[in-house]
């Protein structure tokens, strides 16, 4: 038996199919991944994603001490309830994780994955002794993604919590021991709460009542991938740095003086140019690609690192790591044949719908 | 649960083979291999004419979440194609013993069938290979 959420039973009672996700039993889906997938891009659709880490970062130097553990710098969240995306990189620039990490009253909180727990908390502990500064690991609070176009008016309705919809995206309020955010990991609007363990289950079951449809990691997995984003482990690793991660955006370059983790080697590989990068790929024919399938360009070989069948779509779309100068035209080998296909720019799906070219 | 109609054969990859007449046999996947494949949504058929022999790759199923080959479970050649499932794939999740068939075999080997598994056989090894 893995490593539980306070839903598990709320799970089973939805038809839930359990499978072992990085030593937590979690739902993949609740009978049809697709209607999953298609109640988010449409309408409502709800996560537990309690397996994720929480940590909060608190004491006189955390702001400084942030700063020097993220690529991204945390001085641009100018005041409270502002979020920003980050990576956390090794001394070699290699990706520990990406996070989010939200500004609260004078102290910082940072949403993990789940499978990265012991590295990032290992990682940052490490840096933490030269800091005057308390790092926290939450496991005490559960985690909800409620995501859709509809989202917001659900829990709006739900929690009677004024001022939910006039968040902006990437920002946040607390009220009690709740905290709501304008985030996600669909391409959609909707909000992430972070509540106690007690407090979840009666959440959970008040949106399933409104209409709000359980979702699990499969539509978590197609909806992510359509919206562009990043999987930890599958399109970046320790052994990948952001600017091959298509992660270049994420890294905070100035002020110069700012010595994050990772700076020193990141600049060496931008100055020597990165020899991969990460994007896009649309597939003409009636294929899938999948997860190491072979990519072959104008400028060499590459590799398939998250692929799908798009459901918003109808076809094909992967996120593929191919040499820097790749573009336009390729082919992908799906067992043994080759098919045509395209290099694009992610996100192939914003907000119900295409934006890939 | 499961559906296994007693009058099909099946192998333990999990195909399900139906005799029709003068030696035609008709092949699909079963409704435990739908359930574990979850939503299917493209599925790639042999040619019309291929000669194929038992346990032989014959087709390719791919749902959302995997892609699995289909074998042959008897030797023969390929005598129709369902067509059909090219535009509505979700057809193998909906009706997999009836619209949701693949293809049709004309058999060259009647023992080839007595080695499939009957109905129970089946559900007792698909029992096993549940976690």
């Amino acid at each position: 038996m893995g490593n539980r959420t306070p839903l598990f039973d709320a799970h089973r009672a939805a038809g839930a199919k359990i499978v072992d996700f990085g030593g937590w039993d979690m739902p993949l889906h609740y009978g049809s991944q697709l209607e999953e997938h298609h109640a988010v891009r449409r309408d409502a659709g709800v996560f537990d994603v309690s397996h994720m880490t929480v940590i909060d970062v608190s004491g006189p130097a955390a702001v400084s001490f942030l700063r020097h553990c993220l690529a991204n710098d945390v001085a641009r969240l100018d005041e409270k309830g502002r979020a920003l995306y980050a990576v956390l990189l090794n001394a070699s620039a290699g990706i520990v994780d990406d996070l989010i990490v939200y500004r609260r009253n004078g102290d910082f909180r940072l949403v993990v994955n789940a499978g990265t727990r012991e590295a990032v908390l290992a990682n940052i502990n490490s840096h933490a002794a030269a800091f005057d500064v308390s790092v926290v690991h939450r496991g005490e609070l559960a985690m909800l993604a409620v995501q859709g176009p509809g989202a917001v008016e659900r829990v709006v309705g739900i929690c009677g919590l004024t001022g939910i919809d006039a968040l902006a995206p990437f920002s946040m309020l607390e009220r009690d021991d709740w905290m709501i955010a304008r985030t996600g990991y669909t391409g959609e609007d909707g909000v992430e709460l972070i509540l106690p363990d007690d407090a979840i289950a009666g959440v959970w079951s008040d949106l399933l009542a409104a209409g709000v449809a359980p979702a699990g990691l499969a539509a978590r997995d197609t909806l992510r991938l359509e919206a562009g984003l990043n999987l930890y482990g599958q399109d970046m690793d320790a052994k990948t740095h952001p600017l091959e991660a298509n992660l270049g955006w994420t890294i905070a370059w100035r002020p110069e003086t700012r010595d994050f983790v990772g700076r020193e080697a990141l600049t060496a590989i931008r100055e020597a140019g990165s020899r991969w990068k990460l994007t896009g790929v649309v597939l003409e024919g009636r294929g899938i690609m999948r997860h190491g399938y072979r990519v072959i360009t104008e400028a060499g070989e590459g590799t398939v690192t998250s692929g799908i069948f798009s459901p918003t779509l109808g076809y094909s779309v992967a996120l593929a790591r191919v040499p820097r100068a790749a573009a336009g035209a390729c082919e992908v080998e799906i067992r043994g044949k080759h098919w045509s296909a395209r290099l694009v720019r992610p996100p192939f799906v914003r907000h119900g719908v295409r934006v890939h070219k | 649960m499961s559906e296994f109609p007693a009058e099909l054969r099946y192998a333990p990859s999990h195909e399900w083979a139906r005799v029709e007449d003068e030696g035609v046999v008709a092949v699909g996947i079963s409704d435990h291999a739908q359930d574990a494949l979850g939503d299917v949504v493209y599925v790639e058929l042999p040619e019309v004419g291929q000669d194929v022999e038992a346990g032989e790759e014959a087709a390719v199923v791919e749902s959302v979440k995997a892609a699995s080959d289909i074998y042959a479970p008897v030797s023969g050649t390929i005598v129709a194609v369902n067509t059909l499932l090219e535009d509505a794939p979700e057809t193998v999740n909906q009706d997999p013993y009836g619209d949701g068939w693949f293809f049709r075999i004309q058999s060259r080997d009647d023992a080839e069938l007595d080695a499939l598994l009957d109905a129970q056989t089946y559900a007792e090894h698909c029992e096993s290979e549940s976690p």
